[in-house]
């Protein structure tokens, strides 16, 4: 597995402990933050940060991965 | 004629002229029809996913399921995200394969991975069974919205007989393309119609979205967290839904299928990243759902919770635009399943099973033809024997998800082979269709899908191991190709 895809792996993992694995800790009404219960909160914030993780794994594989000649724009 | 019925008839010609516009002098090859050449960027691409996840069951069913269900609700801001994360590390992959070996469908890969053309047989006639209700639904739904936004103006057969002829046409006419030019109108009408009733009714009846919940936390608190209003919908329930759902998500043979249309794989990747960004309007359909709950309370059926505080909160004309938004919405996603259904069969049915012989033109006039016969088809079940699909819609997801262990393993271990897919396929769909019609569902608080796609793996993982079979046709040049993704 090359290093770039490695790390992209790690981003890719954020939304999968956040928003499955952490669920059982964040059941809950209060506090609730910006007129939204807490868990709907939480995954609110999460499902809108989503996309910088994702956004990192792919600088990830820009950077460390070798560039793939068919993917060509 | 009403003015609603009136916006709702403009609204929906103007999309299939469109729609058919979009495919006009272009010459219809097998390339063309289902993957639109292979030359979507970044903006087709979003629109064709987009056109096929917002469907009438994210309009009503979101704001029905958080009105009658609460909590779990949430799913269905979840499940996609994790779809779109797990599309970023294997849909380059397959689409690097789909480029390499010219392929167009789901069981075109099954083929080319495993080199049994029993098994793409096998795979195209499951993945037809279980698109046909998800048609049947989208038409169902397009009549209740459209005679509900007309104040019943127009009948619910008229309704969906217009409906099933335009998208007929458009299909017909541009394939692929028609449905990404069609999305357009669709994505912003129903954006639209989302926002404002969105923010709007908690606004209307409480004053804000705090207060809403501020309210509703008093009333029924238990309604906001899991399990909500439900038995047996608990975290665990969540959080093994989720899982599967996000994993089936690109199992289904139409959303496999768009990562062949895609230019190139970075496309796809970009496309991964800004996706999930387009679950957050869910959110609004949530609080359109809550809100009805204490505006609107005892509605028979919560899935009209949105079409009825529309009707209660704002003028006629603007329950035709969220009439004709629903309209298109039920109509983008139908033709990207009836093109995939007829392609399925005309492709790995006809030319795969029956007929090795026939030339990709020929493919394509039969495809042509098929849409018309399947669309007809689910025509006939809503409105004739509106129920005898529930069973096979109750397990449609649960069902394609089954394909999972086939597509990911293929793509990443040497060892899987065709006989290994096969009895993990049987294993899911059986496990599946047991504990759903035998009631289990949810089985010990998990999804009955959840179990299902557990035991799958198993078998296919152990019939590899222990039957060590032909390995993959294509020697060493297939990890390769997925190695580099």
């Amino acid at each position: 597995m090359q290093k770039g895809t490695k790390y992209a792996l790690g981003f890719g993992a954020v939304p999968f402990v956040t928003l499955v694995f952490s669920l059982p800790f964040v059941n809950r009404i209060e506090p609730f933050v910006l007129g939204l219960p807490f868990v709907l909160f939480w995954i609110v914030l999460w499902v809108a940060l989503t996309p910088l993780a994702l956004l990192a794994a792919y600088r990830c594989e820009k950077k460390w991965n070798a560039p793939d000649e068919e993917d060509g724009q | 004629m009403n003015i609603a019925l009136a916006i709702i008839l403009g609204v929906v010609l103007f999309s299939s002229f469109l729609g058919v516009f979009a495919g006009t002098r272009r010459k219809m090859d097998l390339e063309t029809w289902t993957v639109g050449g292979r030359r979507f960027g970044v903006i087709l691409i979003w629109l064709l996913m987009a056109g096929e996840i917002y469907t009438t069951f994210t309009f009503l069913g979101a704001s029905g399921w958080a009105y009658s269900r609460g909590a779990p609700a949430y799913y269905i801001m979840i499940y996609g995200t994790l779809a779109y994360t797990i599309s970023f590390f294997i849909l380059p992959a397959i689409w690097r394969i789909g480029k390499k070996h010219g392929l167009h469908t789901q069981p075109d890969f099954f083929i080319a991975r495993y080199g049994s053309r029993y098994l793409g047989v096998f795979v195209a006639i499951i993945g037809v069974l279980f698109i046909i209700p998800y048609l049947q639904l989208q038409l169902k739904g397009l009549g209740l919205i459209v005679t509900e936004a007309s104040n019943h103006a127009i009948g619910f057969n008229t309704a969906i007989v217009i409906a099933f002829l335009l998208t007929c046409l458009f299909v017909f006419t541009s394939g692929i393309r028609g449905s990404a030019w069609v999305s357009i109108i669709k994505d912003i009408m129903m954006l639209l119609s989302v926002g404002i009733v969105g923010f709007g009714v908690p606004y209307i009846y409480f004053g804000g979205v705090g207060n809403m919940f501020q309210a509703l936390a008093a009333q029924r608190p238990a309604h906001l967290i899991f399990p909500g209003a439900t038995a047996n919908m608990d975290v665990l329930w969540v959080m093994s839904t989720v899982l599967l759902t996000g994993a089936g998500f690109f199992m289904w043979p139409n959303i496999f299928a768009t990562a062949f249309s895609a230019k190139s794989a970075d496309t796809i990747k970009r496309n991964a990243v800004i996706m999930p960004l387009y679950q957050l309007p869910i959110l609004l359909l949530l609080l359109v759902g809550f809100t009805a709950l204490m505006a609107i309370p005892g509605l028979k059926d919560g899935d009209f919770a949105f079409l009825s505080i529309v009707n209660k909160a704002y003028p006629q004309w603007f329950m035709g635009f969220v009439g004709a938004a629903g309209a298109v919405t039920a109509m983008v996603p139908a033709s990207i399943l009836v093109l995939f259904a007829s392609t399925l069969l005309a492709k790995n049915v006809y030319q795969t099973g029956i007929n090795p012989r026939a030339s990709d033109q020929m493919v394509v006039r039969l495809s042509r033809f098929m849409v018309v016969v399947i669309m007809a088809a689910g025509l006939l079940f809503a409105i004739l024997l509106p129920n005898v699909l529930v069973n096979l819609l109750l397990i449609g997801y649960n069902g394609v998800s089954q394909f999972c262990p086939g597509v990911v393993l293929g793509l990443y271990w040497k060892r899987i082979h065709a006989r290994a897919v096969f009895a993990g396929i049987i294993t899911g769909l059986s496990v599946v269709a047991i504990l759903a019609f035998g009631k289990h569902d949810p089985f010990l608080g998990l999804n009955a899908g959840f179990v299902a796609l557990i035991a799958n793996f198993t078998v296919t993982i152990l019939t590899a191991w222990i039957f060590p079979g032909p390995g993959n046709r294509d020697g060493r040049r297939w990890p390769a190709v997925a190695r580099a993704a």
